[in-house]
C-alpha cells in the first residue's frame, strides 16, 4: 500500500512569528498558518485542497515543496523525508516535486526567452546529455501545446493561458512525479481555464503524474480532483473522495462552502435552501478554542468550544473533524449524483 | 421599455490612442436599463466590459480616450454634459463598486470620513451630527456590526468582505438610481461573495435601483442578473434574459462559455469543452466577425463570417438577440444542445 | 504611541553612545600623537609633555573616553593652578588649534549653518514639490519634460561647480550682489539676506531635483490607485482629490527623505559653506581636518550624529501620523 503513495505529509505545522514585545522586539505571537495537517496523495491521482483565504492552503503548498521549512512534521516523497534533506540530496529529490504558480507572468523571468526558461532546469540538473537541451525543450513545448518555433520569444509576447503553459513545461522539464499547483487557473479567463485544466488532465494520463491542486474555486477542484481536502484556519476539516465530499458533505463548513457557490446551470440549482455563513474567518493568530469553525457554525454547542474535534471517520465513513457531522443524505442546493 | 428606462446607451464607442495605433475597446454598444433591473455584462478580459462601465461615469482618461455615442441618464447625455454636471451625477445618481475592496478605500482616512465625504459632496451645509447618524445608519444597513465603534476605524482594520461593505455604503449613501458593480465579488472568498451578493439584492429592492453587474463568472450572473449582455472584443454578441441564456444561448461564443464552466457535479470527469485559442488583440482584430477564428461553426456562415461584421438581430422566442451569421434555426438548435451539455 | 516614542528615544541614546565611542576612537587609532599637535611650530618636548598631561592624553583610551563622556554632562576642568581652565557642561572637549572649548566654537558656528539649512530647506521643499506636482499634472507635456530636464541637471551638477559659477556670474561679473560676507541677521538683516540668498538658492535648486522626481512619481502612482478612482466616482472635485487622496500618499516617502536630508544639512553644509565663505560648522570641520584639530572633529561629528538620530525618530513619529497603517496601537 505504501508503494502507491506519491506524497505524504505527516502532521505538518507552520507557525509564522509575529508581533514584537515592547522593549526587546522578540516575537510574542505567531500566525498558526498550518496547524497539524496530514495528507496522502496516491500515485497518478489528484488531491484537491480547497478553502478560503487564510486557511493555510498556500502555506501548505510551500511546505510540501519545501520552499519553506516546517515548524514540525515531515513530508515523504516516495518514502524519503524531504524535510531533513539538504544540499545535493535535497536538490536531487526535489527534482521530483515541481510547482506551478497562480500568476504565470510574475513567475517567469521577463529577460529570458521561453527556450531559456524551459531549458534552464535541464542544464542545471543534467537531465539530458549536452547538446540535446534544445530538442528536449521543443518537445516539451509541443507537449503543452505551444508552438516549438516560438522558442526564442519572450514571456510578454504570450497571452496568460500560454504563459501558464510555459510554466507547466518548465515544471515538466525535470520529469517530476508530483506537481503542486497553487491556484493555477484562477487568473485566467473561463475559456482559457478549461484549456489548462484539460491539459493538466491529459498530462496526468500520459505521464502518470500526481497532483496537489490548490484552488479556492470549488467547481474547478471538483472537476480535476480525485480526493478533496477542505481546510479551515490551518486545519483539514474534511477529506475524502471528491464525489462523496461534494454530494454528501459531512462538515458544516464544507456544506456552507458548497452552498455559497453561485451555480451557473439552472439544472443544478435546487430547492433554494441556502446556508449563509455570518461574519469572517477569525484571525489565525488567536484561533477560537475547541473547534475553530464554531464561531460561524450554526450547530455549535458548548462541547465545540471546549473540545477540539479530531479528524476521523464518522458512522458513514466520511473523514471529518466535527462533533456533529451532517446526516446523510443532506439536501443542498445541489442534486445528489 | 424605453419609457421606464433610467439609463439608455446608444451607439457607444470608445477608442484609445496607444503607441501601436488606435484601439477600439467598445464598438457601437446600445442597451437600456430600467429601475429595479439588474443587467449583467459578461465577457473575458479585453471584451470592453469595464471600459463600458467607466464610460457611464465618464471616468476614462479624456486625453487618450475618444468616446462617441450617447449615454442618457433620464434624458441627460452624460457624454456631452459639462464637467460640473457630470460631477453632480457621479456618486449621486450613478455610483460604482470596484473589484478590489482592499485598494478601493483611501488608507489615510477613517471609513466614517469616507462615507460621510460621499454624502457631503452632494449635500452642502448639512450638520455634522446629522451626517454621522446617516453614516451609522448606512453602515448598519450594509451589515457592519458595531458601527458606533467601527466608524472611526481605518480601512486596514477591516477584512476584505467588510471593506466591500464599506464601498457599498459609500456607493449607496446618496441612494443612486444606477449602481455599477465592476467584478464586485471577484476578489472575495466564496462565502463572503454569497453574503455580498445577497446584500446587493436586498438593497436593490429597498432602494429600487438599477444595477449593472460586470463579471466573468456565469454563476454570479445566474444568481443575480435579470438580463445579460455577452461581450466579445468590444462588441455585444448576445443579449438575453438570464433564463434564456442558460436555456437557449444564441451565440457560438456563449455556447463555448457555458461548456467551459466547471460544475460542482461533474461526476463523469470528462474533458471540458473549450473555446480554442485566446481572445484576440484589440490592436489587430480579425476581419468580419471577431470571433470567427475561434468559432467551430464558421463553415455554416455562408462565407460571411470572415468578411462581414454581423449586426445584432432578434432571434428565437425568448426575446434574445444575436450577432451571428448562422441561420436562426441552426443557432437555436445548437444553443439548446449547448445548454443541455 | 507614548511607549513607542519612549522606546525609540531609548534606542537613540544607545546609538549615540556607540557613535560617540567610535568617533572618540579616532583619537586612539590615529598614528599622530595628539599632544604633539597642540603646539605646532613652537613645540618643545617639555611643552608637549605638559600639554599631554593638561589635556589628559596621558591617560588610557577608555579613561579618556570616560572623561569625555562625563564632560558632556558635568563640564570639564583642564590642568591645575594658574594654567587651569574649564569648559562648562555640555563640554565636547578643548580645541588646541583655536584654544577654545569645542562647545563654544560650535555655539558660534551652528547658527550660521542653521540659517543656511532652514532657508534652503524651505526653498527646496517648495521648488521640489511644486515642480514635481506640475510635472505630474501635465504628464507627457512640455511642463513634464522641462521638469525632467531640471531634475537631470540638478542631480548631475556638483554644488561646488554651480556654486562657484553662480558666485562668479552674479557677484563678480553682473555685480548684482556684493561679495558674500556673513553678518548676523540681528545686527544687519540686509547684509545677511544679501549673503544668504545665493547659497540658499544654489543648495535649494540642486537638492530640489530629487524631490521633484519623488513628488512626480509618487503622485502619478497615487493617481493610478483604485481609491483615487473611487474619489472621482464619488463626485469629488479634483482639488480635493489631489489634497486628500493623491498628495497624502505622495508625501510619505518625501517626509522620510526630507527629515534625513535636513538633519544632514544641520551637521554642516561643508561645500556650500566653503564656496560662499560662510562661517558655519561645515567650514569649521574642514579647517579642523586641515589642522588636525581632533577635538573639534569629534565634537562636530557627534553633533551631526545627534541630528541624524533625532531626525530618524521624528520621521518615524511623523510616519505613524501620516499613515494609519503603521500607527502603533
Amino acid at each position: 500500500m505504501t508503494n502507491d503513495l506519491a506524497l505524504q505529509a505527516i502532521d505538518l505545522v507552520k507557525y509564522f512569528p509575529t508581533g514584537a514585545s515592547k522593549i526587546l522586539g522578540r516575537p510574542t505571537n505567531s500566525v498558526r498558518a498550518v496547524d497539524g495537517v496530514s495528507l496522502t496523495v496516491q500515485k497518478g491521482t489528484t488531491l484537491g485542497i480547497v478553502g478560503e483565504s487564510g486557511c493555510g492552503k498556500s502555506t501548505l503548498a510551500r511546505l510540501v515543496t519545501r520552499l519553506i521549512d516546517p515548524t514540525s512534521g515531515s513530508v515523504l516523497l516516495d518514502g524519503v523525508d524531504i524535510t531533513t534533506l539538504s544540499g545535493s540530496d535535497l536538490r536531487k529529490t526535489r527534482r521530483k516535486l515541481q510547482m506551478i504558480f497562480q500568476d504565470p507572468y510574475s513567475s517567469l523571468n521577463p529577460r529570458h526567452s521561453i527556450g531559456q526558461i524551459i531549458s534552464q532546469p535541464l542544464a542545471i540538473q543534467h537531465i539530458v546529455p549536452k547538446g540535446q537541451e534544445m530538442a528536449r525543450t521543443q518537445e516539451l513545448m509541443e507537449r503543452v501545446g505551444l508552438n516549438p518555433e516560438h522558442y526564442n520569444r519572450y514571456p510578454h509576447e504570450f497571452s496568460g493561458g500560454q504563459r501558464q503553459r510555459i510554466g507547466i513545461a518548465r515544471a515538466l522539464a525535470l520529469e517530476p512525479t508530483v506537481i503542486v499547483a497553487d491556484e493555477p487557473v484562477s487568473a485566467l479567463d473561463v475559456s482559457i481555464q478549461a484549456q489548462i485544466l484539460n491539459l493538466l488532465e491529459n498530462l496526468q494520463k500520459e505521464l502518470g503524474l500526481s497532483y496537489v491542486f490548490i484552488a479556492h474555486d470549488l467547481s474547478v477542484v471538483r472537476h480535476i480532483a480525485d480526493q478533496v481536502a477542505v481546510m479551515y484556519l490551518g486545519k483539514v476539516v474534511e477529506i475524502g473522495p471528491a464525489a462523496d465530499v461534494y454530494s454528501r458533505p459531512a462538515h458544516p463548513y464544507t456544506m456552507a462552502l458548497l452552498s455559497a457557490v453561485p451555480v451557473a446551470r439552472p439544472s443544478e440549482r435546487g430547492n433554494g435552501h441556502r446556508i449563509r455563513l455570518v461574519g469572517d474567518v477569525p484571525s489565525p493568530i488567536d484561533p477560537p478554542s475547541g473547534c475553530r469553525f464554531r464561531t460561524r457554525c450554526w450547530k455549535a454547542t458548548d462541547l465545540c468550544a471546549q473540545q477540539e474535534p479530531v479528524l476521523a471517520p464518522d458512522e458513514a465513513g466520511r473523514v471529518v473533524a466535527c462533533h456533529f457531522p451532517n446526516e446523510v443524505p443532506v439536501s443542498l442546493g445541489i442534486r445528489p449524483s | 421599455m424605453s419609457n421606464t428606462s433610467v439609463l439608455s446607451v446608444r451607439n457607444l464607442s470608445v477608442a484609445f490612442a496607444t503607441a501601436d495605433g488606435d484601439v477600439i475597446a467598445v464598438d457601437k454598444l446600445s442597451f437600456d436599463l430600467a429601475l429595479g433591473e439588474t443587467l449583467g455584462i459578461v465577457g473575458e478580459s479585453g471584451s470592453g466590459k469595464s471600459v463600458t462601465a467607466s464610460s457611464i461615469m465618464r471616468l476614462n482618461n479624456s486625453s487618450s480616450a475618444t468616446t462617441t455615442g450617447e449615454i442618457l441618464l433620464e434624458g441627460t447625455n452624460i457624454l456631452t454634459a459639462s464637467e460640473d454636471e457630470v460631477r453632480s451625477i457621479r456618486g449621486k445618481d450613478v455610483a460604482m463598486i470596484f473589484q478590489d475592496p482592499l485598494s478601493a478605500l483611501n488608507p489615510y482616512y477613517t471609513v466614517g470620513h469616507q462615507i460621510a465625504e460621499a454624502y457631503e459632496v452632494h449635500h452642502h451645509g448639512v450638520d455634522k451630527s446629522v451626517v454621522r447618524s446617516l453614516v451609522l445608519d448606512m453602515m448598519t444597513k450594509v451589515g457592519i456590526p458595531n458601527p458606533e465603534k467601527r466608524i472611526d476605524e481605518y480601512p486596514h482594520q477591516f477584512s476584505g468582505g467588510m471593506r466591500q461593505r464599506i464601498v457599498i455604503a459609500i456607493a449607496l449613501i446618496n441612494q443612486p438610481k444606477v449602481l455599477i458593480a465592476d467584478e464586485p465579488t471577484t476578489a472575495l472568498d466564496v462565502t463572503v461573495q454569497a453574503q455580498i451578493l445577497d446584500l446587493m439584492k436586498s438593497l436593490q429592492l429597498e432602494f429600487n435601483m438599477a444595477i449593472i453587474l460586470i463579471t466573468h463568472d456565469l454563476g454570479v450572473i445566474a444568481e443575480v442578473a435579470d438580463n445579460v449582455l455577452v461581450m466579445y472584443a468590444g462588441r455585444i454578441v448576445e443579449t438575453s434574459s438570464v433564463s434564456a441564456l442558460f436555456a437557449e444561448p444564441v451565440h457560438p461564443y456563449a455556447f463555448g462559455l457555458l461548456g467551459a464552466v466547471t460544475s460542482l457535479e461533474a461526476s463523469d470527469r470528462g474533458q471540458l469543452d473549450t473555446i480554442a485559442g485566446s481572445p484576440p488583440s484589440l490592436i489587430s482584430l480579425p476581419s468580419g466577425c471577431s470571433f470567427h477564428p475561434r468559432c467551430e461553426f464558421v463553415e455554416f456562415g455562408n462565407g460571411k463570417c470572415v468578411s462581414v461584421v454581423p449586426e445584432l438581430r432578434s432571434i428565437g422566442t425568448l426575446g434574445s438577440s444575436t450577432a451571428c451569421h448562422l441561420s436562426d434555426d441552426v443557432i437555436v438548435s445548437l444553443g439548446r444542445k449547448a445548454a443541455r451539455a | 504611541m507614548f511607549i513607542f516614542v519612549v522606546r525609540r528615544l531609548f534606542f537613540a541614546v544607545v546609538l549615540l553612545l556607540a557613535v560617540s565611542f567610535f568617533t572618540y576612537m579616532l583619537f586612539a587609532m590615529l598614528p599622530a600623537d595628539p599632544a604633539a599637535l597642540t603646539c605646532g611650530k613652537n613645540c618643545k618636548p617639555d611643552i608637549i609633555a605638559a600639554n599631554r598631561i593638561r589635556l589628559g592624553y596621558d591617560k588610557s583610551f577608555l579613561e579618556q573616553y570616560w572623561l569625555f563622556l562625563k564632560g558632556i554632562f558635568v563640564g570639564r576642568d583642564y590642568g591645575m593652578g594658574a594654567a587651569a581652565f574649564s569648559c562648562a557642561a555640555p563640554s565636547l572637549g578643548y580645541s588646541f588649534g583655536q584654544h577654545e572649548c569645542v562647545t563654544t566654537l560650535i555655539a558660534q558656528t551652528f547658527p550660521v549653518t542653521a540659517y543656511l539649512s532652514i532657508g534652503a530647506f524651505i526653498l527646496w521643499m517648495i521648488i521640489g514639490i511644486g515642480v514635481g506636482a506640475i510635472a505630474a499634472l501635465h504628464r507627457g507635456k512640455w511642463q513634464d519634460r522641462a521638469a525632467s530636464l531640471f531634475t537631470s541637471i540638478g542631480v548631475s551638477l556638483p554644488t561646488f561647480y554651480i556654486g562657484l559659477l553662480v558666485l562668479f556670474s552674479v557677484v563678480i561679473w553682473l555685480r548684482i550682489l556684493p561679495f558674500p560676507s556673513y553678518e548676523s541677521p540681528f545686527d544687519n538683516p540686509q547684509a545677511f539676506l544679501q549673503t544668504m540668498i545665493l547659497p540658499w538658492l544654489v543648495l535649494a535648486v540642486l537638492s530640489a531635483a530629487s524631490y521633484t522626481r519623488l513628488t512626480r512619481n509618487g503622485m502619478l502612482e497615487a493617481m493610478n490607485e483604485d481609491f483615487v478612482r473611487l474619489g472621482v466616482a464619488k463626485g469629488l472635485r479634483q482639488r480635493v482629490i489631489l489634497r486628500r487622496y493623491v498628495m497624502r500618499q505622495a508625501m510619505i516617502p518625501i517626509v522620510t527623505i526630507a527629515g534625513l536630508d535636513f538633519a544632514g544639512l544641520l551637521g554642516g553644509a561643508i561645500i556650500t559653506e566653503s564656496v560662499f565663505s560662510l562661517p558655519g560648522m561645515g567650514r569649521m570641520s574642514i579647517r579642523a581636518v586641515v589642522e588636525s584639530d581632533l577635538p573639534v572633529l569629534v565634537g562636530t561629528t557627534l553633533v551631526a550624529a545627534v541630528f541624524i538620530v533625532l531626525a530618524n525618530v521624528l520621521v518615524d513619529i511623523a510616519y505613524g501620523y501620516l499613515d494609519p497603517r503603521v500607527r502603533v496601537r
